[in-house]
């Protein structure tokens, strides 16, 4: 593989991944970025971590509600539906 | 009393939106048990983010149905549902963050420009000046897909990343929170937070190259050099 002087450093690239992935990338810097990829495992892989932080974090657990406060939350309802009618 | 207009208009009330409300404004039950059941658990996360006690995020949560209810009648549909009931949540954890004296993300007035650099990766794991492969990596990342699948999708894993949104600056915790484990898009983050796009963007870069940190001290450190 050879450099030039100009070319994207993984340095540079990895403060570009967010604009990448959420493609707001000039067209130009984008394909210096694909460019690169192409030849460079370091910044592929990456990316790749990039990609699975992102899908990791998305499969977080949520707390899901306790029977009372569901049972508490539909008294409110019921409360509220026998609301005196506009 | 609490703003809980529509505001802004973000996207409008869908049609699954309108059948929704028409349900509720009718007093379906299993309609209004089953919005509870899909939203509790991200308003608690999100509460979260301007209360510190549990208890409190209870609260919040609780009082953010009852004001669904309040304003059930009154709502217009000229927001999508989900940002109305974000709207009346926030503002909820805000006032009550403001009674816990803690200091709440005001992403609103973050300013990229003025905000020092953070690199993303240290740069000691960059080759050095002088050397003829400056800026380049060093020992490179490793594959995350030699992994074992399990390993990458564990309950510990999962841990891990909760620990690093957690240590986040509340600024970039709050962008993270929404765009990557609420799934939200970028406008909607925006929208919400009255951020610009450049610094919602900023922030959720350094907050996601922080959790891949995280994640890779957890997964292991660097592949064999070359």
């Amino acid at each position: 593989m050879t450099l030039a002087a100009n070319d994207l450093t993984c340095q540079e690239l990895v403060e570009l991944v967010t604009e990448y992935l959420e493609g707001s990338l000039p067209a130009e810097a984008r394909i210096e970025f694909d460019e690169h990829l192409a030849m460079c495992d370091g910044c592929a892989n990456y990316l790749d971590q990039m990609r699975r932080t992102i899908e990791i974090a998305g499969k977080l657990t949520e707390a899901s509600i306790s029977p009372q406060a569901q049972e508490s939350l539909l008294g409110a309802f019921r409360g509220w539906k026998s609301r005196p009618q506009p | 009393m609490l703003d809980q207009g529509e505001g802004r208009p973000g996207p409008a009330a869908s049609a699954s939106d309108a059948a929704l409300l028409e349900a509720l404004r009718a007093g379906d039950e299993a309609a209004f048990s089953g919005l509870v059941q899909q939203y509790h658990g991200q308003f608690l996360r999100v509460a979260s983010l301007y209360v510190s006690d549990q208890a409190v995020a209870e609260e919040v949560v609780q009082e953010t149905w009852l004001g669904l209810l309040r304003g059930l009648d009154r709502f217009e549909g000229r927001s999508s549902l989900k940002t109305w009931l974000f709207r009346i949540l926030t503002n909820i954890a805000k006032t009550k963050a403001v009674r816990e004296r803690r200091s709440i993300p005001f992403s609103a007035l973050w300013n990229a420009d003025a905000d020092p650099d953070e690199p993303s990766v240290e740069p000691e794991r960059f080759f050095g000046e002088g050397h003829r492969w400056q800026g380049h990596w060093a020992p490179y990342p490793q594959s995350w897909s030699t992994l074992p699948e399990a390993q990458v999708l564990s309950d510990e894993t999962r841990a891990r990343v909760e620990e690093a949104i957690a240590t986040l600056p509340p600024s970039q915790r709050e962008v993270i929170t929404l765009r990557d484990v609420q799934g939200w898009t970028s406008d909607e983050v925006c929208n919400s937070l009255s951020l610009s796009e450049t610094n919602q963007r900023v922030l959720l870069h350094r907050a996601r190259s922080k959790v891949r940190r995280a994640l890779e001290l957890y997964l292991g450190e660097t592949a064999s050099p070359r």
